[in-house]
């Protein structure tokens, strides 16, 4: 009976697909109403972040950077969804999330100063809805439950989308967030983006569950498993989302993606603990191969239109490497002035200690 | 002036800045119909209704997160941890989230939050329900810690602390609730970093939190008698921490006992003894700075037991009277 009743359970748990890896459409119903110039847009966005991405490691390896995620194999999961969003949605990333922030309005530079941990980094642009990326793995899939209530409450139109990794689904944080945000009919979105690895340990050393997706069943919300190197089935199944999240029914998203490159930067070797022939199975998946060749059917993509995105995102980049290159360094004062709104009095007696030194 | 009771004087408080401001919202397991373990939103939920007096699932973590997620959108949240020592489920959410936002947000981010909840024992619920973590929160960055011991003060901090920008764990102590003071009707605030010389005295300061303020004040009254005049001074709130007050009382004293209910390994009580001791006071020691705190083992269910490990009256005008020998 139980046996069952999992098995029943996991079937409904199929990926969605829209674009195989072909680049051809196997579910026609399920094509979002994109229009061409939308379909060229997040092409480039998906082109663009993957060349930022190439330019982020090297400028980490060049000590111009500080703490970066590798965002490469997942930008359709990554701007798919973010494409979806409105303007004045809410996203509470984890730190591979920079992508989705920068879609969403955080500039380039803002991106930098985060990666450096200058305090400027983490200002966030009056009206720009952007939770500071999450270093604490699944802290804020709750604080998305908290974000999606205070929009209810306020009777805003807007939703809360949260990112996390497969191995964000195994904390607490997880499934309280979920249950939360079912409890209180909160316009929440979670995705979770199962690239098969929480650094080294692959997704199914980490549950006895064959899909993430189905633990939504169990905090008695939508759920979905899509992917997520078809840009078109994570955006449509995000769409799908918002729309139920706003008349009261979350959904936890996860897309079946890979990150090509380390964990972070800060000392990881995946060939540890993955075979080239993984790797090489899942390049095969490529979001922007796969992408492209369909564009190119219907004439909307070409080498020139891919060349001009590339010089583009070239010279932003290195404006915003620039940018970023003169803003003045931090200084003790501005750490301590951070921590209140009014300063204690111990707090502000160490402030005129800094003060006095830095001004010598 | 009336008088209510230190849970009375919560709930006013609380009621009184929800009818002002439709940002604040408490959340919190069965502070619906229930009333809240203690009986402090008793009332509240048929006045403000389910969505501003929101139950929630036992989840601590998730009130905690929910409430800073709820905080950034613009809403004050008050959440309450119906037993303080839950504190540690919810506590990735306080140390790790809620401390940093501003710090980590460049100065621009805001958790106008307060963490309402009650501490101590003296009520039987034995070595989960009883302990005394202040010392856990005032050592973050970004936190502030208060602890108010009257219903008078209960009402005028928990103002500054709803009106306070920053995330304020407010530890209200289970004994007090039924403790009386006068109470005005009308809102007022005390800010928090003020200490309060609870009772003015020459020969000896006494430092004491929460529930030891009135310890400290019964021990004042017979050591009185004895001709030790005892000044009595409630830091109020730990984080920020009133050092002048503190220093002024001691310089002025000579003498310093610190008495809480916490544990006295690691509690909150060797920091005061630090700021003295740092401090021009120092010079104006005539004896060693005791500390009284409870032992280190967990708190017993049996009231006897209960009562023998954390300080009494009797341990406080024990610990006057030999720092009064050894001047």
């Amino acid at each position: 009976m139980a046996e069952k009743t999992l098995k029943n359970i996991e079937e409904q748990f199929e990926m969605f697909q829209i674009l195989n890896e072909e680049g051809k459409i196997v579910n026609k119903d399920a094509l979002p109403d994109l229009s061409d110039e939308e379909l060229q847009e997040l092409m480039r966005r998906m082109v663009y972040t993957r060349i930022w991405d190439q330019r982020a490691i090297s400028l980490n390896r060049q000590g111009r950077l500080g703490f970066y995620a590798p965002v490469a194999g997942q930008e359709a999961s990554m701007l798919g969804s973010q494409f979806s969003l409105d303007k004045e949605d809410w996203i509470l990333p984890g730190y591979r999330d920079i992508p989705q922030m920068v879609w969403h309005g955080m500039s380039l530079h803002q991106a930098f100063l985060f990666s450096r941990g200058h305090f400027k980094g983490g200002q966030m642009a009056e009206g720009l809805n952007l939770v500071m990326p999450q270093i604490i793995i699944g802290a804020q899939i709750i604080q998305t439950a908290g974000v999606a209530l205070g929009l209810k409450r306020r009777g805003k139109d807007n939703v809360a989308i949260t990112y996390t990794g497969d191995g964000g689904a195994s904390q607490g944080d997880f499934y309280e967030g979920m249950n939360f945000a079912g409890a209180y009919k909160a316009p929440a979105i979670f995705v979770v983006q199962n690239n098969y690895f929480a650094i080294s340990v692959p997704v199914e050393e980490q549950s006895a569950a064959k899909t993430i997706a189905q633990k939504a069943v169990a905090a008695g919300i939508n759920g979905i498993q899509v992917d997520g190197m078809d840009v078109l089935a994570v955006y449509a199944a995000t769409k799908e989302a918002r729309k139920n999240a706003l008349e009261g029914t979350p959904t936890l998203i996860e897309t079946l993606t890979y990150r090509y490159g380390p964990h972070t930067m800060a000392g990881d070797d995946p060939t540890r603990y993955r075979t080239s022939e993984l790797d090489s199975e899942w390049e095969k998946k490529d979001p922007i191969v796969r992408f492209r060749k369909y564009l190119e059917s219907k004439k909307l993509w070409s080498e020139e239109e891919e060349n001009k995105v590339v010089e583009k995102a070239k010279e932003e980049i290195k404006a915003a490497i620039k940018e970023t290159d003169e803003v003045a360094p931090q200084k003790v004062t501005d750490l301590i002035g951070n921590m209140f709104e009014e300063l204690p009095v111990n707090l502000q007696q160490q402030m005129d200690e800094y003060k006095e030194k830095e001004s010598k | 002036m009336r008088e209510i009771t230190y849970a009375e004087a919560v709930r006013e408080g609380l009621s009184q800045r929800m009818r002002e401001d439709s940002d604040v919202f408490v959340l919190g397991e069965d502070i619906g119909v229930y009333g809240g373990a203690f009986g402090v939103t008793r009332g509240m939920i048929e006045e403000f209704g389910p969505e501003r007096i929101r139950n929630t699932p036992i989840s601590e973590a998730a009130i905690t997160g929910a409430a800073v997620g709820a905080a950034l959108t613009g809403m004050k949240p008050v959440l309450e941890l119906q037993f303080s020592d839950f504190i540690t489920i919810a506590m990735d959410q306080l140390v790790n989230q809620a401390a940093k936002v501003r710090y980590m947000y460049g100065g621009k981010g805001h958790v106008p939050m307060v963490v309402r909840t009650p501490s101590g024992s003296g009520t039987g619920a034995a070595a989960q329900h009883s302990q005394s973590l202040e010392a856990w929160v005032a050592h973050i960055p970004g936190l502030k810690v208060v602890q108010p011991s009257t219903a008078y003060d209960a009402k005028g901090l928990l103002k500054a602390a709803m009106e306070d920008p920053n995330p304020v764990i407010f530890y209200e102590h289970k004994v007090l609730y039924k403790s009386k003071s006068d109470v005005p009707e009308e809102e007022y605030t005390i800010p928090l970093g003020k200490a309060d010389v609870k009772k003015e005295g020459t020969d000896v300061t006494i430092i004491a939190t929460a529930i030891m303020v009135h310890k400290a004040l019964e021990a004042a009254e017979e050591l009185e008698k004895r001709g030790i005049s005892v000044e009595v001074v409630d830091p109020r709130t730990l984080v920020p921490l009133d050092e002048e007050t503190i220093i002024a009382s001691v310089s002025k004293t000579g003498r310093v006992i610190i008495v809480h209910e916490a544990v006295k390994r690691g509690g909150f009580g060797g920091e005061i003894a630090g700021v003295i001791a740092e401090s021009e006071a120092f010079d104006y020691l005539d004896a060693p700075i005791r500390r009284l705190g409870a032992l280190p083992i967990p708190v017993p269910y049996n009231p006897v037991l209960e009562k023998a490990m954390i300080p009494q009256v009797e341990d406080i005008i024990k610990a006057v009277e030999e720092t009064m020998r050894g001047a």
